[in-house]
């Protein structure tokens, strides 16, 4: 039988699903049988689905055009440039 | 849709709505200025993620004020990591809570955790990538990334749980 620190130890992996079959039976026997460990697994899976749930927010209109308008300067000046061989790729920007 | 993505990131990792449209308009810039050097050794997003996470690294290095930015230290405690917080949640926080709501909470809960915890997590929990990748990403072991996410991970649990819990029953609400 694992211990509540053995389960703990392991708790990445089993919330991954990353296991070997063998260990992963064992976790979930203790979690079976230790209500905490149990708690602490199922409060762990949701923390984790609650934050690949969340779609990520449109950009704010302001943001969104001084990005675009920043790209397409640089747009501009690389195909003015676009005789020049590639430089390494370090160099300062045109 | 990339742009959202990193944008998040990039709030995530800075803290701060100024910094984070910096970061992203130099990840773009960057991006496009060396277009020609990425070979495909990656997924494309994994490239604009490290050229995000290496921008917002540099941002948090900059602000003198945050003296706890450095990624490379050991953190201290990894060992034992505390749980406090024992309880189920009351339902499910996202039926009870505007997307918008959980957003402010889940982003305050994150803000929290010190920078090289919420990196590892941003990456791998929000983002989706590999533990592979994310050790690539941020110059980490694997077993570095693994422990950093644990640790998170149960850190972001207490939180949320705290927030979450059945309240007045702790006690009973597991029997
Ligand atoms: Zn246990």
């Amino acid at each position: 039988m694992l211990t509540c620190k053995e389960f703990l130890k392991e708790l990445n992996d089993y919330l991954d699903d990353t296991l070997d079959p063998e260990l992963r039976r064992e976790l979930e026997g203790h979690a079976a049988e230790c209500p905490n460990c149990w708690v602490i697994f199922d409060t762990s899976k949701k923390t984790i689905q609650i934050f690949k749930g969340l779609e990520p927010q449109p950009l704010p209109a302001r943001v969104r055009d001084r990005l675009m308008a920043a790209l397409e300067r640089k747009m501009a000046s690389k195909t003015s440039a676009k005789t020049r061989p590639p430089g390494p790729l370090t160099s300062p920007q045109a | 849709m990339y742009e959202r993505k990193i944008y998040r990131l990039a709030k995530h990792i800075t803290n701060s709505d100024e910094d984070a449209e910096d970061v992203l308009q130099e990840t773009f810039l960057k991006a496009y200025e060396h277009l020609d050097s990425f070979l495909g050794h990656s997924r494309f997003y994994t490239w604009l993620v490290r050229i995000a996470v290496n921008e917002g690294l540099m941002k948090l290095r900059k602000r003198k004020t945050d003296r706890t930015v450095s990624l490379d230290e050991t953190p201290e405690g990894l060992e034992e990591p505390v749980i406090r917080e024992i309880a189920v949640w009351d339902g499910s926080p996202e039926k009870k809570y505007s997307q918008q709501e959980l957003r402010a909470l889940l982003n305050q809960a994150i803000q929290n955790l010190k920078p090289s915890f919420r990196t590892v997590f941003v990456l791998r929990d929000v983002e989706e990538l590999s533990t592979e990748e994310t050790a690539e990403v941020l110059n980490l072991s694997v077993p570095a990334v693994k422990s950093r996410l644990l640790r998170a991970r149960l850190e972001l649990r207490e939180r949320l749980t705290a927030m979450f819990k059945k309240k007045g029953d702790d006690v009973f609400a597991y029997l």
